[in-house]
């Protein structure tokens, strides 16, 4: 009887997971013993971090973009089209295109997160964000024609992805308005709900003194209830209002509906073991990358890290093995910080990171795996 | 103390979350409760009750209670208008 593995979302996670599990069983899969099928509601993948060199004129939303077809191992059978609903008792899959349901002996749920600004009310109208390809397009004309005024980058959303983008946006945006002879006229001041520049301390420590030296606000305890896009305020929730000319925000994100209906996680984040990947609602369904409610960031380094770990897991398992391979919630995160620098943090569920002082180098090995970025995709690096 | 006189409207269940989830989880849902409500927060991280204390105070809410329930913390938390 042959295994079929089904891997459910064909971006960082699922992609990294679907090559190197067909290459750990690649003679299974010859033998017709397993079977990888990897489902993705569209024929590209898209790679995210890079719609945050969009708003600088540095990249466009076509460069996130490759066919998934082009980075995916030959022995990885590749669906295109939408899962509508997962049901853990029967072991199947659903479609949204009508397609029969698909059976599946090992289910992997990797269908990253969504932005939902339309959930803070006013958002939409007033706000500009960069976690979208439109967005990040129409945030680059906003930024074109801002010469003057108030620029507020908000962290509305937690947990959102990538730990690090809301701290390198405003940073990048003071690098790019001193270039052009504008940070004069220019007042940015950077937001987050919590009562310090961030979730995690030591890099919270490391950017204060940093925001300061650029001369950005930093305003704590700052949770956006709704936005008036008509007198272009920020309402909180702790009764305080900011205005702005330009609102950039990192807006509120969310899970699956698929998850939710399954009863995978009740906020649509699957409730996972956090070593094993392992679903606790349901046996033979593991979720990972951004859809997981795991104790570290929604990052792409997490994804990618929890894929090879995962793909030895799901090879042992095929196999009839026990499985022993685990994951330990190594995340690494470079982060911009203007003036063509950079920075990095490594962690994992035990350890806090520590930033290093930001260099050029780091700022061009941040580009530089950009680019490589395609390799690890196909599970080369 | 172990037991509470107190009802809670809501129960926001945080446990094994690590810092900040547990406050963000209590912010997300005060952003969506009416005023008066009391929303018992779940917490099993120790930085919760200082963090929450301070919101609290920052954000004109109440942190009415909080009780020790061996393995984790129960945060008592009224939204005030
Ligand atoms: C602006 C920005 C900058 C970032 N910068 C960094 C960075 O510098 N470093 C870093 O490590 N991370 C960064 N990230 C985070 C990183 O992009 C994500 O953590 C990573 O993409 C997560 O991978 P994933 O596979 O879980 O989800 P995704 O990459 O989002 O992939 C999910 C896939 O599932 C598909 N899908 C969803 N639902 C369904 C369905 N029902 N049926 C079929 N297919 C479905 C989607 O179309 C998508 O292809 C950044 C993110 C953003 C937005």
């Amino acid at each position: 009887m042959t295994e079929r593995v089904v891997i459910v979302g064909g971006g960082t996670a699922g992609s990294v997971l679907a090559n190197s599990l067909a290459d750990e069983v690649a003679a299974e899969i010859d033998a017709g013993d397993v079977e990888v099928v990897l489902i993705n509601d569209s024929e590209e993948h898209v790679y995210k971090p890079t719609w945050l060199y969009v708003p600088f004129g540095e990249k466009t939303p076509e460069d996130a973009k490759r066919p998934l077809n082009d980075l995916i191992d030959g022995r990885v059978e590749l669906m295109i089209d939408r899962v509508s609903a997962v049901d853990t008792d029967a072991e199947t899959v659903s479609f949204d295109g009508g397609r029969d349901d698909l059976a599946y002996d090992h289910l992997v749920l990797a269908m990253g997160a969504q932005v939902t600004p339309e959930k803070t009310p006013g958002l939409v109208e007033g706000g500009h964000h960069f976690y979208g390809p439109e967005a990040t397009a129409a945030l680059r004309e906003a930024l074109a024609e801002f010469t003057e005024g108030h620029l507020v980058m908000s962290v509305i959303g937690v947990p959102h992805m990538c730990p690090v983008a809301p701290l390198e946006f405003p940073l990048m945006a003071d690098t790019w308005l001193r270039e052009r002879g504008l940070r004069e006229d220019v007042e940015i001041t950077y937001t987050y709900p919590i009562n310090r520049a961030h979730g995690i301390e030591s890099v919270a420590e490391w950017v204060g003194p940093l925001m300061e030296a650029r001369d950005i606000t930093v305003e704590t305890f700052f949770n956006p209830e709704r936005v008036d896009p008509d007198d272009t305020v920020v309402h909180t929730v702790e009764g305080r209002e900011l205005s702005y000319d330009l609102l950039v925000s990192i807006p509120p994100h969310d899970g699956s509906d698929v998850v939710r209906d399954a009863g995978l996680g009740d906020d649509g984040w699957v409730d996972v073991d956090p070593a094993t990947l392992e679903a606790t609602a349901a046996e033979n369904v593991y979720a990972l990358g951004d859809i997981a409610d795991l104790p570290t960031s929604k990052a792409g380094s997490a994804a990618h890290y929890a894929a090879t770990s995962l793909a030895d897991r799901l090879s042992s398992v095929v196999r009839g093995e026990r499985p022993t391979a685990e994951y330990d919630g190594k995340t690494v995160c470079f982060i911009e910080s203007g003036e063509d620098e950079a920075t990095y943090i490594a962690f994992d569920y035990e350890e806090e990171p520590t930033p290093k002082p930001p260099s050029t180098l780091i700022h061009w090995s941040k580009l530089g795996y950009n680019q490589s970025y395609w390799l690890t995709a196909r599970g080369v690096l | 103390m172990s037991d509470t006189q107190l009802e809670a409207d809501v129960t926001v269940n945080a446990v094994g979350s690590s810092c900040p989830g547990p406050m963000m989880d209590l912010i997300g849902k005060a952003k969506d409760v009416d005023p008066g409500t009391v929303i018992r927060l779940q917490s099993s991280n120790e930085g919760t009750e200082p963090d929450v204390a301070e919101w609290a105070e920052e954000s004109g809410n109440e942190l009415l209670e909080v009780l020790d329930r061996g393995d984790h913390w129960e945060l008592y938390v009224q939204i005030n208008d």
